[in-house]
Order: C-alpha cells, then sequence, then structure tokens
C-alpha cells in the first residue's frame, strides 16, 4: 500500500494566549503542534502499512518550519516526508491549498501509484473541513469523511471498509481505491515511536519541493490569488465574565452575610425583586381565601 | 529487525542549564554528543522568569548577548523585611549596571532554554526530546556505559553519561548513585508570570529602557517557615514566587498556592502587581541542601552536574550559573581526558571535583555551609526579627508626642522580650560565623 498522509502544523490551542491589551493572538512562544486529528489520521495510515505492507509518506504545505511537524511524524513512524513550500503558496485559502496538495500528491503518484490519502477531518486552526474533500476531487479520488474506524482493507480487490459517524449512528462503508479519508478522532490514539524511530527522525532529510517540484502547473490557483475566500471579519465571543464581588461573612452572624447577598442580587437584577414580589402578592392573595 | 546499536562520546541527560552548558562544551569540541530531553522541548518542564547571571554563560558563549532572549539587565535590587502590613527594606540602585556588557538579566526560563538549546544543536549535538532516561546502563564491573530510555529499543551506549536531570534526579536515584532528596534539603517554589504593559512596569520601578528591578523578601509571608519572596520584573510582565522548606510546609499543612496568593495581597506587593494578568503558574523543587547535602559527584563513567548535584546557593538565589559552570567544568574534564586518550573511570573523573574545588561553586557553597542548618534551628531568624524590625521602624517613623529616648527604649524591649541579650548576640555571631 502507498498511503500519503496530509498533515498541518497548527498553534497549540493549549498555549494560545490573548494579549491583554491589544487582544492579538500571542504566537511568541506558543508551541507548534500537529493538528491533533490530523494524528488519528497517521495512526491509521500506519496501522494499514504495519499489516499490509508498504510504506507512509507524510507531507505538508507549509513555511520551512513546518520541517519540524514532519520530523514529529517521521518519529511516529512514518517513512518518509515531504515539505512543499514556495514563498508564492503563503495566503493560501482551502481551495488554493488542495490544489498544491493534489498537485503534489499527483507527483508522488507518478514515482508510485497512490492508493490512500488521508487528511484529519479538519484543522483546529480554520475548521473548514475542506481541504480533504477538495483534494479528493481534483484527483478523482472516493471521497470517505469523518471516519472513525478503519474496518477492513482488501488491496486485492483494491477495496476499503470503514465506519463513519453520521447523525444519529455509524455507518459501515466500502468504497475502492484509491481513495481518500478524512479521518474523526476515533479509538486509535497515536502510537509512541520507539527509539530508533526517533534517532530516525532527528536525522532524516526531509525532501523540500518548491512549485517546480511539487509539480504545480497553474501558478494563478496557488497562494493569495488562488484564494477566493474573503474574511469579511473576525471577532471573539464577548467576554461575559463580570468582577467577582465578596461579601463578607462572619460566622456569628450569618444572617447578615445572607442579606448582604440579596441585597446585591436585588440591586443587579432588578427582575428578580419584581418576581419575589409577585410571588409575595400571590402568597398572600392565597391566604386570604384561605 | 536488527537496530544498528547507537554509539556516542557522551550522552547528556536533561536540558537544562546544566545539560545544556555540557552538551554545548563537548559538541563544540567536536565530540559525538547526544543529549535527551524528557520535556516536549527544552525549556517546556522549566519554571518561568529567573535571574540569569551574565559570567557564567560569557564563559560558555562570550558573546550570547547578540542572541539571546534576555528580558531586562537588573540596575535595582530592593532587600525587604516583611510584617503583615509592611516592610522594611534596603534599595540598591546603580547606574554603573546600566554599563555594558550587563552583569545580571531577567530572563524568562521557557524561551532562554530553547535558544540556549537552539547553540547546542548548532555547535553539533543530537538532541531529542521527548525521551526519558529511566535508568543507566552498567557493565558487570558496574561501569556506567550508557542509558535506557522509556521507548521501545530504547538501550543508547556512550563513553560517559552526564547527569544533568535536575533536582529530584531519579536516574541517580535509581541507579545508586545517590540517595533519594530529603523534604528538609529541598524547598518548593513557586512562581507566577505576570503580564501588563512595559510602561506600567516602567513607571512602577522607576526603570527606563531595559533597566530591570528585584526585590527579595523575607519575613512575614513565609508564615515562620525558612523561605524567601521574590519579584523580578521582565519586559512586559512580572515574575513573583515564593520558596519554603518542603518540611516545613508538610509540618504546617500550608500549600504553595495559599503562600504566593498572601504574598500577591501584601500591601507592599499588590499594588506593584495590579492589574496584571497572570499566564503561568509553575511550581518546582530547590536543593537546598547546601554543601553537607552533596551527594557523590562522579563515579565509573559518570557524573553530577546542577540541580541533580545540589549545586544551589540559596541566600544568594544563584542555581542555574551553578548549573551552567558545573556543566561547563564536567564537559572539560572529559574534553581533557578524551584528548589525553584515557577513559572516564572514577579515579580520572576525579579531576572534575578537583575543577569544582577551585571555582566559586564549591567555595561559596562551603562558605555558606552552616546557613541550611542554622535556619532550620534557629527560626528567630524568619520568625521573628522581621517583624520586630518593622514594629521598630513604625514605632521610630511614627511622630505620637513620646520622645526619641523612650522609643528607642521601647524599641530595644521589644527585642530584649523576644529573645534574650545573649541569645541576640548570639544570633548575630551565628550569622557572622555561618557566612564567614
Ligand atoms: C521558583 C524558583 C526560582 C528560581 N530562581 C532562580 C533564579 O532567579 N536564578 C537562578 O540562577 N536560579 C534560579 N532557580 C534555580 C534554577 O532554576 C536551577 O538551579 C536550574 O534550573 C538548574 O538547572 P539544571 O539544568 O541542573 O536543572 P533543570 O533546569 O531542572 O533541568 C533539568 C532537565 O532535565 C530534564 N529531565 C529530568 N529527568 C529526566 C529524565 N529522566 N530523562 C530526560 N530528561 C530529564 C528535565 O525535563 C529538565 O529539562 C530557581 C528555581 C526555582 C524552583
Amino acid at each position: 500500500m502507498n498511503i500519503v498522509v496530509c498533515i498541518k502544523q497548527v498553534p497549540d490551542s493549549t498555549h494560545i494566549r490573548v494579549h491583554p491589551v491589544t487582544n492579538t493572538i500571542m504566537r511568541q512562544g506558543v508551541p507548534a503542534v500537529i493538528n491533533p486529528y490530523d494524528l488519528f489520521a497517521i495512526e491509521a495510515a500506519l496501522q494499514i502499512r504495519d499489516t499490509h505492507g508498504g510504506k507512509v509518506t507524510v507531507i505538508t504545505m507549509g513555511p520551512p518550519p513546518a520541517a519540524v511537524a514532519l520530523r514529529k511524524a517521521l518519529a511516529y513512524g512514518c517513512d518518509e516526508a515531504v515539505l512543499i513550500t514556495d514563498k508564492i503558496f503563503s495566503g493560501a485559502d482551502t481551495l488554493a491549498t488542495s490544489y498544491v496538495l493534489a498537485s503534489a500528491i499527483a507527483t508522488l503518484g507518478k514515482e508510485q501509484p497512490v492508493d490512500l490519502v488521508f487528511t484529519g477531518k479538519q484543522t483546529i486552526d480554520g475548521d473548514t473541513a475542506q481541504v480533504g474533500p477538495g483534494i479528493a476531487k481534483r484527483l478523482n479520488l472516493e471521497l470517505l469523511t469523518y471516519v472513525s474506524k478503519i474496518v477492513a482493507v482488501n488491496r486485492e480487490a483494491g477495496k476499503i471498509q470503514v465506519e463513519r459517524r453520521a447523525e444519529g449512528g455509524v455507518q459501515l462503508l466500502e468504497t475502492r481505491l484509491p481513495a481518500l479519508i478524512t479521518m474523526l478522532e476515533g479509538t486509535n490514539e497515536i502510537r509512541f515511536g520507539s527509539a530508533p524511530d526517533m534517532f530516525r527522525a532527528a536525522r532524516a532529510e526531509i525532501r523540500t519541493w518548491d512549485r517546480e517540484s511539487a509539480g504545480i502547473e497553474d501558478l494563478k490557483k496557488v497562494g493569495l490569488k488562488g484564494s477566493p475566500t474573503v474574511v469579511s471579519r473576525v471577532f471573539g465571543p464577548t467576554p461575559r465574565a463580570e468582577k467577582a464581588q465578596q461579601i463578607a461573612f462572619d460566622p456569628a452572624a450569618p444572617q447578615a452575610a445572607t442579606d448582604a447577598l440579596l441585597e446585591k442580587v436585588l440591586a443587579e437584577i432588578p427582575k428578580v425583586g419584581k418576581e419575589l414580589e409577585r410571588h409575595k402578592v400571590e402568597a398572600g392573595a392565597g391566604a386570604n381565601h384561605e | 529487525m536488527n537496530q544498528p546499536t547507537e554509539k556516542f562520546d557522551v550522552i547528556v541527560v536533561g536540558a537544562g542549564p546544566a545539560g545544556n552548558a555540557a552538551a554545548y562544551t563537548l559538541a563544540k569540541a567536536g565530540k559525538k554528543v547526544l543529549q535527551l530531553e524528557r520535556g516536549e522541548y527544552p525549556g517546556s518542564k522549566n519554571v518561568q522568569g529567573a535571574i540569569l547571571y551574565a559570567d557564567a554563560l560569557e564563559k560558555i558563549i562570550p558573546d550570547f548577548r547578540d542572541s539571546a532572549p534576555l528580558e531586562r539587565h537588573v540596575v535595582e535590587q530592593r532587600m525587604w523585611l516583611m510584617e503583615e502590613q509592611s516592610h522594611l527594606g534596603t534599595h540598591f540602585r546603580s547606574d554603573q549596571y546600566n554599563q555594558q556588557p550587563g552583569n545580571r538579566y531577567t530572563i524568562i526560563r521557557a524561551r532562554f532554554d530553547k535558544w540556549f538549546s537552539d547553540q547546542v544543536q548548532q555547535a553539533g549535538a543530537l538532541v531529542l526530546c521527548e525521551m526519558t532516561v529511566t535508568e543507566l546502563l552498567k557493565d558487570e564491573s558496574g561501569r556506567v556505559i550508557g542509558v535506557n530510555v522509556d521507548r521501545e529499543n530504547g538501550r543508547i551506549y556512550a563513553d560517559a553519561v552526564i547527569l544533568a536531570d535536575g533536582v529530584n534526579s531519579l536516574v541517580a536515584s535509581r541507579a545508586g548513585l545517590r540517595e533519594d532528596i530529603k523534604p528538609a534539603a529541598v524547598a518548593l517554589g513557586v512562581k507566577e508570570i505576570i503580564f501588563m504593559p512595559k510602561e506600567t512596569i516602567d513607571a512602577r520601578f522607576n526603570l527606563t529602557g531595559q533597566e530591570g528591578a528585584v526585590i527579595e523578601m523575607f519575613g512575614s509571608i513565609s508564615e515562620g517557615m525558612v523561605g524567601t519572596g521574590f519579584l523580578y520584573t521582565n519586559k512586559d510582565s512580572i515574575s513573583v514566587g515564593i520558596g519554603c522548606m518542603l518540611s516545613d510546609m508538610k509540618q504546617q499543612q500550608t500549600t504553595p498556592v495559599e503562600l504566593l496568593e498572601k504574598l500577591k495581597r501584601h500591601p507592599s506587593v499588590a499594588p506593584l502587581i495590579a492589574g496584571g494578568e497572570t499566564r503561568e503558574y509553575a511550581a518546582h523543587l530547590l536543593p537546598e541542601g547546601g554543601y553537607d547535602a552533596l551527594p557523590k559527584l562522579y563515579g565509573e563513567g559518570w557524573m553530577l552536574v546542577g540541580d541533580s548535584a545540589g549545586f544551589l546557593n540559596a541566600v544568594h538565589r544563584e542555581g542555574s550559573n551553578l548549573a551552567m559552570t558545573t556543566g561547563r567544568l564536567a564537559a572539560e574534564t572529559l574534553l581533557e581526558l578524551f584528548a589525553a586518550g584515557q577513559p572516564a573511570s572514577a579515579s580520572n573523573l576525579a579531576r572534575y571535583q578537583a575543577r569544582l574545588d577551585e571555582s566559586f561553586v564549591m567555595k561559596d557553597l562551603k562558605k555558606y555551609r552552616k546557613i541550611p542548618g542554622m535556619l532550620d534551628r534557629q527560626r528567630q531568624f524568619v520568625a521573628d526579627y522581621p517583624g520586630l524590625l518593622n514594629q521598630a521602624a513604625f514605632n521610630f517613623f511614627s511622630v505620637d508626642g513620646r520622645d526619641k529616648e523612650a522609643k528607642e527604649k521601647e524599641i530595644i524591649a521589644s527585642f530584649r522580650q523576644r529573645r534574650s541579650l545573649l541569645g541576640l548576640l548570639g544570633d548575630a555571631f551565628r550569622v557572622w560565623r555561618a557566612t564567614r
């Protein structure tokens, strides 16, 4: 099996910080990681290779530092890595990205036909889930999205069976190879590479492809030029957190604290007062009837 | 699959200041060096915000100032004796510290360690992260011949192993090279980084440009335990923290978080950090046993450097400089042996001890060897004096119609009440002797 996994390096969302004053994202010191969904894609690919033989090639389109993500993928046990990097690729949206990746996969296919392509379900920094389908369409691959499990691969018959998470249940699907699969988070946690894998990854030469070696034919389809997506506005959720207030609590006089609390609540939310008033009237009215 | 054996001249365990200094020195000299770090990247496990003492690093990378991520150079040092509502302190500020080259810098460890590691890699060492050393490999004679890591096929070989794995060096204690650390010989330090605009920091501490200030704090903040608090200014953040002996914390059942929160609420500290946003919180042990707690520092094929050996000067809050210096000295010892074609046997590695003895590291640790024990036994230094001095100052500076002589008598009486005259004299003598 000749398997290609497309990965992306993203800022580690658990470390992202917003500057308290300027409200801009502070990337400084934020470690970059492999997009978490891509890890499930890598593991699925490695498991297929382990049972059916062949090789797993990881590819990414990104700036030179993205090589770190590729090296990490090699440390998990991937066999080869290609970094697709060129100044003219920058500013790419999902359309342009899928064009570049599809071209690169086609180029790899000339060395040896590709049976399976994997991507993560989506990236955590873009959340569009469009790149995988975009590649499949361009390369005319069978497309299986939101796959949670690879059930079986039949090399001879050229077929693959997967579980796909759909609304309200799980679908069991089968399709022909070559296919593209976008992986969901599943049970296939990424493995802990061996020590020799760590050494191999650290020393590996990472193939670096520019527009030419990646086999890009139409330069108008890459980078900012090839990206029709317009981001009209970026906004964050309005923070609702208000400053907490403290109420002094004297164990000797708990009543005082409750009174203070109630007073604060009533002052903050006048509606509560009106509600209480209403209940009082109703209760009073009931008493009168008795 | 038959894996080829990995074999290096030297394996360095840990990518903190000690390990980086050792790996850099060896790689720079052309040795085949493997450095193993358990963290995701160098610095990922290291406590944020610290003082960097230039001299130790200068001896390893003379032009480090050109590329190292330095925050500010320290021009002002304050010492505060704290009481619940006050502090009595000294400020030392000198424009001399503005002269190049600078002497002390504030740094953020995560960034600094990463930079240092980049230098190590550029010097030619192979640095592998997410590799936790679990044990030392020994031959039949007990000589250390490599390490085992927590991964499949994890045996890696070397002519010598330098252990720079930090304060609770599990590798060393597991291999029986040293005893487990005792709670009375370690402090637990907690730190926070609080972000705010540079201009706010400049205004609050009276700083301009890259100038920085440091405050060291003693007294009521440690609630009678042996410990100190500190506050450093970074570019656009402030590091604030406190450390106390682990044995004390256990006994008093205090948590470090509570201590730090209390320190941050202190009326002398609160206004300095007001309005800032806390970003990082970290807790870490410090080996504070001093000279008498040092384990054996070398043996057949191995050496201990930095915190893993307990090289820390608690009195002056110096750790990373001792770590870098001992890392360098260990590396230089090996270079000397390799050049002479001699093995890293215990008798040859005695030269490491000799180098240490000649350096400021051992001289300083010896000078202060009595301090840890003294503070432990003589609680008045942390529990009584700061408070008494603050009361004395309050008394002396309050104008309330009483004559000055009466006040002086009152102050002396307050000291005498807590400590006998002999006790006071004894304390003065103890301090003098311990720091001699
Ligand atoms: C709160 C606090 C404040 C401090 N402030 C200062 C200061 O201002 N100035 C100063 O000079 N010093 C300061 N110190 C002391 C200083 O941090 C240490 O002395 C210094 O970090 C020691 O360096 P090291 O390289 O020996 O150990 P460390 O910096 O602890 O590095 C050890 C490294 O080894 C790795 N490691 C551990 N075990 C393994 C393993 N089994 N396999 C692989 N890797 C492993 C760790 O992940 C770590 O990266 C402070 C310490 C604390 C706790």
